[in-house]
């Protein structure tokens, strides 16, 4: 299925989850997620898979003003 | 010292803090110097913007959570950026979740790039929506009396007019609406954007403005830590000097030494 991380397209297998992804990406920062503009709590990323055109948003804490 | 309220604290939502400056974490040249212009700055909140996460890429980048722990400081994320209101709420949901529930924010809705200033009517949708799903929103505004007082009245746990344009540098351009703000408020007023040196925020100060927020003016000094350092004693010098209540001002001189019992005629 194709899905949208970060605004990349990107190919991912059916069931992949959020914490899947995580960990595919390899991402250690503190992250919240969002899909098609809903939260995504940190509690339930191993349990809400991915689908098909799915827009993901994983952001972080950075410096700003 | 001793003519001073010993325990003279700014209250934002009901939390005291020592420290009337508040700072940004944006445009420093590492983590590392972040963190000691905070440290030498005194401020005990500290605002960030959110923004995508590098996939795949800087693994090893130091984390601002790591420079800014929450135990240390309360930690004030920022919709800096957001040019609507929608984005902006989104942008507060996520950091409420990254941060595990912290309500506080600050909000900004920018209506304009050049000048970065606020989009009001935008702000204030921003404000209602925010307000009525539990958020402490600490607002970026103009420095219009009337718009203040209206943010005041959603709610709002602290109004921020800007002095001059985000990072301009410039000062506190319009002072007498600062004080105009400060004497119809009953919630902090915050100068946020437009300080450039320590002098600005004792101004801002001895307008009689509950703190000031700044990033650019320590971040791009040539000295940043010693800049942060300066900024602590121009907050501290114009908030005490605000207590103390300023000479009136008179047109022509009026001697220090007493005329009586000169020696000479």
């Amino acid at each position: 299925m194709q899905v949208f991380i970060n605004g990349k397209q990107t190919e991912l297998p059916s069931g992949t989850s959020v914490q899947n992804l995580i960990e595919q990406f390899d991402i250690r920062d503190k992250v919240a997620v969002e899909i098609n503009e809903e939260i995504v709590s940190r509690s339930r990323f191993e349990l809400h898979t991915l689908e098909d055109g799915d827009r993901v948003e994983i952001v972080r804490a950075i410096g700003g003003g | 010292m001793t003519e001073k309220q010993p325990q003279d604290l700014l209250l934002i939502n009901g939390k005291p803090y020592t420290s009337r400056l508040l700072v940004g974490t944006g445009k420093y040249r590492d983590m590392e110097e972040t963190k000691r212009a905070i440290e030498a700055s005194g401020a005990q909140i500290v605002t960030f913007a959110i923004r995508r996460s590098n996939i795949g890429q800087n693994r090893d980048e130091p984390n601002l959570l790591d420079a800014v722990p929450p135990d240390k400081y309360t930690l004030l994320p920022n919709t800096a950026g957001c040019f609507d209101a929608e984005t902006a709420v989104r942008t507060c949901r996520l950091a409420r979740e990254l941060l595990d529930g912290h309500n506080l924010v600050k909000l900004e809705v920018l209506g304009d790039k050049k000048t970065l200033y606020p989009d009001i009517p935008a702000t204030l949708d921003a404000t209602k929506t925010l307000i009525e799903d539990g958020f402490d929103v600490m607002v970026y505004t103009n420095d219009d009396p009337v718009m203040a007082k209206r943010f005041e009245e959603l709610g709002c746990v602290a109004v921020m007019p800007l002095a001059a344009p985000i990072g301009s540098g410039l000062g506190i351009r319009n002072p007498y609406n600062i004080r105009t703000i400060v004497e119809n408020a009953h919630v902090p007023i915050l100068v946020d954007a437009g300080v450039g040196t320590a002098s600005d925020a004792a101004v801002a100060m001895e307008l009689g403005c509950d703190g000031v927020l700044m990033n650019t003016a320590i971040a791009e000094a040539k000295n940043p830590v010693l800049m942060a350092s300066a900024m602590k004693k121009g907050i501290e010098a114009g908030r005490e000097a605000w207590l103390a209540g300023r000479m009136p001002r008179r047109a022509y001189a009026s001697a220090s030494s007493p005329i009586d019992g000169t020696f000479f005629t």
